[in-house]
């Protein structure tokens, strides 16, 4: 017979697969998703820094002073500015889902317009907050 | 294939597999209640941050010894640290399969989160009455 062979590979390697990431066309909406997990990872390892400062600022002028020359620096500035992103985009990717909780927001150009507005939004409040500390303050 | 995915972090019998769901709709609601809390207060960090900013010891020092920045940091750190502890487990339960390693991931994530919340409330609490 000139059939297939089912059962030496040829059922187990034609078999219908579920898209998976690496062949998935990236969505704006698929991208927000994963990017509110990683932002939410970012601010997990980021508390080790909110926990540096507060502890030197406990512990006394010199731990201070050591905390506050590493966030002066361009490597310190650099995380601070990734941080207060992932800070923005998690908080609006969690309004986002506060609107999906509440029903809305699932119809085709919504759910578009906020995952958009997610990344939009974050990139303007850092944008935002980095003028007020750099030229306000 | 693993018996139970559950968010608990229940990964062979124990606890029973009749608590795990429970305990995943508890985290899903803890979620939702922290996230809600987390709007305003995450609003009040940054502006807390934000005045921090450029103060040398003594100034922020005495910022943060301050009742209503202090408290603010407090309920943030307080609400904060559940949400992150949560929101790891589920990325735990996501892809860390092998069970040895998910229980040293579930028990690390909750050493980490509790040691970070505890030493984050003990030095603003320090700063407040020092």
């Amino acid at each position: 017979m000139a059939g297939v062979d089912l059962y030496q590979g040829g059922l187990a390697q034609r078999r219908p697969l579920s898209p998976h990431l690496q062949i998935y066309r990236p969505m704006m909406t698929m991208m927000m998703s994963i990017a509110h997990r990683i932002t939410g990872a970012a601010l997990y390892a980021g508390t080790l820094l909110l926990a540096w400062y507060l502890i030197a600022l406990a512990s006394g002028p010199e731990a201070f002073e050591t905390a506050a020359w590493f966030l002066r620096s361009f490597i310190g500035q650099l995380i601070l500015l990734g941080f207060s992103w992932a800070l923005f985009h998690h908080f609006l990717g969690g309004l986002r889902h506060m609107v999906w909780d509440a029903g809305y927001g699932f119809t085709h150009p919504m759910r578009e317009y906020l995952a958009l507005a997610t990344l939009i939004g974050g990139l303007l409040l850092t944008a935002i907050v980095w003028c007020i500390a750099y030229f306000v303050l | 294939m693993l018996k139970s995915g559950s968010a608990s972090g229940s990964v062979q019998t124990h606890p029973p597999a009749q608590s795990a769901a429970k305990a995943a709709t508890a985290d899903a609601w803890r979620m939702r209640v922290t996230s809600i809390a987390l709007v305003p207060l995450a609003i009040g960090f940054v502006c807390v941050i934000l005045k921090l900013i450029g103060k040398d010891y003594a100034a922020a020092h005495a910022e943060l010894g301050h009742t209503a920045p202090a408290l603010l940091i407090l309920l943030f750190l307080l609400a904060g640290i559940i949400h992150m502890k949560i929101g790891m487990q589920s990325i735990i339960d996501d892809y860390v399969h092998a069970a040895r390693w998910k229980e040293a991931a579930l028990m690390g994530n909750l050493f980490f989160s509790v040691v970070i919340g505890m030493a984050c409330v003990y030095a603003v609490l320090k700063i407040s009455f020092t």
